[in-house]
């Protein structure tokens, strides 16, 4: 086992290597994901109920708002709460300390399962008896879905070919220790070797290279992300930004780092020798 | 046994290595197959390992029918015939104990076997005091006394040996063939691939003549190529 040290070292150096880029590419991701949604929940539909409907009939509408197909939830806001947010968001301006919350209107702070499908829901919901009047701002939510599926296809995009990057070059990687025993494999087929048992060794090796690159690569990624959100969260300008803790990942991570470094530790090995088996 | 069948051998290139080629190896036999290079031996060896695949006619080596075998009977058949080649091919970092031990972990022997065997098979090459060199600290000769212990220890019934003396001098050549000798005296078959002709000369035995892809002569005269044949 192990037996070309240098090389078993430089496969699981490769494989850390594109762990770590893969790993941190797909937290940037996240993070990106996270932010977007975050705009998304903001960005919601007002719904004002018909001005001679009371307290008690107006939350009544809600509970059919509710029931649209595409809203996550109906928040009820009564006539005074609206005068006193009002108020509140005009800094306590005397001027408007006279406002009659009869002057309002009840209304529903609504947000929507998924943006891109605002224009119908807002229809159906225009339709419900008691609604007067809905305020939306779709170019907003139509914004944010394409930034979102934007964000999709480069993040799906990049990660392919950074881990088809990462394949060739440990599959390189492993095919020169390969090579350097091509001899020894040459020898073990002349004796009567099965493929079976020439592979076993590798197929260890490769497990071992994988789960060792797997577990570096976590820790490392973990390190370095607990470095880098510190960083970003002392830095005034980032101040908007919300940086995910790494222990909300840490399973997927776990799991992700676990695979990938087994996967790409067996099945390089197992490829690799391929070739050399045929003779 | 080997029995070839109207054998022919045409490599990718076009190349016609070996063309209608007839022979039978009884068990127990003492074989040189001579020819120069080019004509074809190697070819044969390949052949008999399944190394490479015939491409018209048919082979049987000790039991298995080549035309037909499938890719994991390969090992077995390998199993029947012990190979030694010109360059020895040895593992550098192994000693020759695990050199020869090799041969029989690679086939699944229990480490008791193992001890048994290596030992003995050390003693029958005359090697009994150099399991623990390296096979870089071996003259040629014991080299080829190694791969010799290596090919003999899981008791193929056959020894196939491609230019063993090729890298060796006169005498030390006399003496791997004195025990390639002595070897088949024990039952085993041997067939020995060389172009050497002063040696095949110094022993009486049977010659299977090849040049062109062709046998040109199969008998007890010595080492014969007829250049206008």
């Amino acid at each position: 086992m192990f037996t070309h040290g240098f090389m078993s070292f430089a496969a699981v150096c490769v494989t850390v290597a594109c762990l770590v880029i893969i790993g941190g590419f797909s937290l940037i991701i996240y993070n990106l994901s996270l932010f977007v949604s975050d705009m998304e929940q903001q960005n919601r539909v007002m719904v004002y109920v018909d001005e001679t409907y009371d307290t008690g009939a107006a939350k009544s509408v809600g509970s059919k708002i509710n029931l649209v197909d595409n809203v996550r939830e109906a928040v009820f806001m009564s006539r005074e709460e609206a005068v006193e947010r009002f108020v509140k968001d005009q800094g306590a301006n005397e001027t408007f300390s006279g406002i009659n919350p009869s002057d309002l209107r009840d209304r529903f702070i609504v947000t929507l399962e998924d943006n891109s499908k605002m224009e119908e829901t807002v229809e159906q919901i225009r339709a419900i008896e008691g609604v007067a009047h809905i305020s939306d701002r779709p170019e907003i939510a139509e914004g944010i879905v394409t930034i979102q599926r934007v964000l999709n296809i480069v993040s799906i995009g990049i990660i392919i070919v950074l881990l088809v990057v990462s394949l060739f070059m440990i599959s390189n990687t492993i095919k020169l220790a390969m090579y350097d025993r091509r001899d020894e494999i040459a020898i073990m087929k002349m004796i009567g070797a099965t493929n079976r048992f020439i592979r076993f060794p590798y197929f260890v090796e490769g497990f071992l290279i994988g789960a060792i690159s797997g577990a570096a690569a976590f820790f490392m990624e973990w390190g370095l992300y607990d470095l880098l959100a510190n960083r970003i969260m002392r830095m005034q300008s980032m101040q908007l930004l919300t940086i995910a803790p790494f222990r909300e990942v840490l399973l997927p991570m776990v799991l992700t780092f676990g695979v990938a470094g087994l996967f790409v530790g067996m099945f390089g090995s197992v490829m690799s020798i391929r070739k050399f088996l045929d003779v | 046994m080997i029995l070839f069948r109207n054998v022919t051998k045409v490599y990718s290139t076009g190349s016609r290595a070996l063309d209608g080629v007839n022979l039978q190896i009884d068990d127990g036999e003492f074989v040189f197959l001579v020819g120069p290079s080019g004509s074809g031996k190697s070819t044969i060896i390949k052949l008999l390992t399944a190394e490479l695949e015939l491409t018209s006619g048919s082979i049987e080596v000790n039991g298995y029918k080549l035309e037909t075998i499938k890719k994991r009977q390969i090992p077995y058949l390998r199993r029947t015939v012990g190979v030694i080649f010109q360059d020895f091919r040895l593992i550098d970092n192994k000693t020759v104990f695990e050199n020869v031990a090799y041969g029989m972990h690679v086939v699944g022997a229990s480490s008791k076997e193992i001890q048994e065997r290596v030992p003995y098979v050390l003693e029958l090459v005359g090697l009994e005091n150099r399991g623990r060199r390296l096979p870089h600290e071996l003259s040629g000769g014991e080299q080829q006394r190694v791969a010799i212990a290596r090919a003999l220890v899981n008791n193929p019934a056959m020894i196939v040996a491609d230019e063993p003396t090729g890298n060796l001098d006169p005498q030390r050549s006399y003496d791997i063939m004195m025990l390639l000798e002595s070897i088949n005296a024990l039952g085993t078959t041997v067939m020995v691939v060389t172009h050497e002709q002063e040696l095949v000369n110094r022993f009486t035995k049977r010659v299977i003549a090849i040049k062109d892809g062709k046998v040109i002569n199969d008998g007890m005269d010595g080492y014969y190529i007829n250049e206008e044949t």
